[in-house]
């Protein structure tokens, strides 16, 4: 008899959540195992692709086009900061780690936004989706990140396909969250203003409802590539390599040197990666 | 609804129901080229009524009927082209897009109709030139006063050429000095375009100068419709009565807010010519004359002044007169009204040390009276 079920003078038996849990993935991973093999080579090739293509570009050349990129969206503060950044991080040699490491928050970003704009569109404009995605939204972000790893192994092995698929599950809800604010935060006289002339609904969504929300969606996209930052490393753990692999090699056999290098670098990455992000779409007055 | 038609009282309702009635049992006919205002105070549900003409809000019974066409009842589809092709829309807060240029901003209807873009850019550009932006149709709305703004909306309604202009508070926003202005060169627009238009405003000046009929709310419901004339004369109810005492301006305003500048000439220092030059180029045919300190001593006539040109008199002694009305900058312009109509001079306007502070003008008070201000008649 377990102590709650004393006081009522009768056994309440142990929910069997981890069982159940078990016996759905088992479900899944029986039925659709070929589904999820065929996503998983699919992203696979692309997510490896990728990671090759930013390694084969020389690293000067990657330095210069990340530097102008900054340039232009941001400032030229932000573009040297990126410069000698970048630099200090080929210099400590762990340039190709980094740029694997980027490849897959890039990958899983771009995954984010193609699902995640539409899903947090549906929840802005229906009231019933909205009930449903916010709950599984709070779910996703409250979950400890290290839970979701393990489910992904059975499905999509290990590597770099399971360790983008956590980070977008993770790193997903702030665009979904996002965007859904922003339309909801559109001037009701500007709905009337479109309606009343006529607009369609795709009308009304692409020349009034997105670009008054663009701001508030570009937050969610920067959140999203922070997040995905911190999971891709944590995603070592299942095998993602990247900077990440090197920090969890370094707590592996207590090499404080190595992983604060490590360490360094995704500081670097990430104020990069940030400070880009945050000045998309901004006029020169409110670029910071 | 049914209580609606049982006619229980609004309050009733909203304590039976928890739900509130916008609009009911109202009626009107709106014919074409008509500038028909609507006007009543907040909550009185004129910007409710306005939104269900065009059916941004759904009226749960009754007809708006457009060109013979019951807007309740039609298909999404057909809604969607009389909202593109017979009517637009100028919001009380402008609605314009932040993120677009005035002219794209202008653009909008036409996009939505899927005009091609050289066409559009062309009625866009004759819509703007209209409200006299052109210099500014590459800048964004921020960059614009809220009068240019409402400017941008109303060559944004106005470039899709509707038959109707749905009008909610389009003036409410802006500054009275602006507001004056632009309801002047709305009546000039429709001077030239006769556009069906339904005004709101909760501004009875406004709703005078505006409408060519007027219909008050009042808890969803037209208390008095009619011409202006009919609302100001006779009031069907105390509650029009009183919106409409509020007009009579006389009675609230005093003489220093509708003087204007005096023209004066200086004495001893100047002489007749002096003064003839004045009169000619104001077109005025008389004078205030002042001492050095601005201390009133009297007028000279057109004609005393060109009797003393004329006899080669160099001095204003002996033509100027004293027997000019004179007023204290307090006095309520009621007062005055009596003096107004039977002098051929101005009323002057002095201190208590007798310095003159400005003149009354007929059409300095006639325009007080109607609300207009900022103007100068002399």
């Amino acid at each position: 008899m377990n102590s709650i079920g004393m006081i009522f003078g009768f056994d309440i038996p142990r929910i069997p959540l981890a069982i159940w849990t078990d016996n759905a993935i088992e479900y899944l991973q029986t039925n659709y195992r070929d589904t999820t093999q065929a996503i998983s080579d699919f992203m696979g090739i692309a997510i490896k692709g990728f990671q090759e293509l930013l390694i084969i570009i020389p690293p000067s050349l990657l330095i210069v086009i990340i530097a102008l990129i900054a340039w232009r969206i941001a400032n030229k503060k932000i573009a040297i900061f990126s410069i000698i950044g970048l630099l200090f991080i080929e210099n400590i040699g762990l340039w190709n780690v980094t740029m694997q490491t980027l490849a897959m928050v890039l990958a899983a970003v771009i995954m984010c936004i193609i699902i995640g704009v539409p899903i947090g569109i549906l929840s802005a404009k229906n009231e019933a989706a909205h009930r449903i995605i916010a709950p599984i939204l709070d779910f996703m972000q409250t979950l400890p990140a290290f839970v979701y790893l393990l489910p992904a192994i059975p499905f999509f092995g290990l590597g770099v396909v399971p360790a983008v698929i956590t980070t977008l599950i993770f790193a997903m809800p702030p665009i979904i969250r996002l965007t859904d604010l922003g339309l909801k935060q559109v001037p009701v006289e500007l709905l009337e203003l479109g309606h009343s002339f006529g607009a369609t609904f795709f009308q009304m969504l692409f020349k009034i409802e997105m670009p008054l929300a663009k701001p508030v969606i570009l937050a969610g996209i920067n959140q999203c590539i922070m997040l995905s930052l911190s999971m891709v490393v944590i995603a070592a753990m299942i095998g993602a390599k990247g900077l990440g692999g090197v920090v969890w090699t370094a707590i592996q056999t207590l090499n404080m040197g190595m992983g604060f290098e490590a360490g360094i670098a995704i500081v670097i990455l990430a104020m990069i990666l940030d400070r880009i992000t945050h000045n998309i779409g901004k006029t020169e007055e409110e670029k910071a | 609804m049914e209580l609606i038609l049982k006619g229980v009282d609004n309050n009733q309702i909203r304590k039976k129901t928890k739900q509130v009635v916008g609009v009911r049992e109202v009626s009107f006919a709106v014919e074409e080229g008509e500038s028909f205002v609507i006007m009543g105070l907040s909550g009185s549900g004129k910007s409710t009524l306005i939104r269900c003409i065009n059916h941004l809000i759904k009226p749960t019974s009754g007809e708006i009927i457009i060109d013979g066409e019951d807007i309740t009842k039609m298909s999404n589809q057909r809604l969607m082209q009389v909202r593109r092709s017979k009517m637009s829309m100028v919001f009380q807060k402008f609605a314009l897009i932040p993120n677009r240029t005035i002219l794209e901003n202008v653009t909008f209807g036409l996009e939505v109709q899927d005009v091609p873009k050289n066409q559009r850019y062309i009625k866009a550009r004759q819509a703007i030139e209209m409200v006299g932006l052109q210099e500014w149709e590459n800048y964004y709305p921020h960059n614009l006063s809220g009068g240019m703004q409402q400017r941008v909306g109303i060559a944004r309604a106005l470039a899709t050429d509707p038959d109707i202009l749905l009008m909610d508070e389009p003036f409410s926003a802006l500054d009275p000095l602006i507001r004056q202005e632009m309801q002047d060169e709305l009546l000039a627009l429709q001077e030239k375009l006769r556009k069906t238009i339904i005004f709101i405003t909760h501004d009875l000046d406004e709703a005078l100068k505006i409408g060519d009929r007027i219909a008050l709310m009042r808890d969803g419901v037209i208390v008095q419709m009619g011409q202006p004339e009919d609302i100001l004369l006779s009031p069907a109810s105390d509650y029009v009565a009183r919106f409409v005492e509020n007009i009579n301006r006389s009675k609230a305003l005093t003489a220093s807010a509708v003087m204007v500048k005096p023209r004066t000439v200086v004495y001893p220092k100047d002489g007749p010519m002096t003064a003839l030059r004045v009169m000619e180029r104001f077109g005025i045919s008389s004078l205030f004359v002042v001492d050095r300190a601005g201390h009133l001593q009297g007028y000279i006539t057109a004609e005393d002044a060109f009797a003393a040109a004329e006899k080669g008199i160099k001095q204003l002694d002996g033509f100027i007169q004293k027997d000019m009305p004179v007023t204290e900058p307090e006095v309520i312009l009621s007062e005055l009204l009596e003096v107004m109509a039977h002098t051929k001079v101005p009323i002057a306007v002095v201190s208590d040390d007798n310095l003159l502070k400005g003149v009354l003008v007929r059409g300095s008070v006639i325009a007080g009276m109607a609300g207009i201000k900022g103007e100068n008649y002399e």
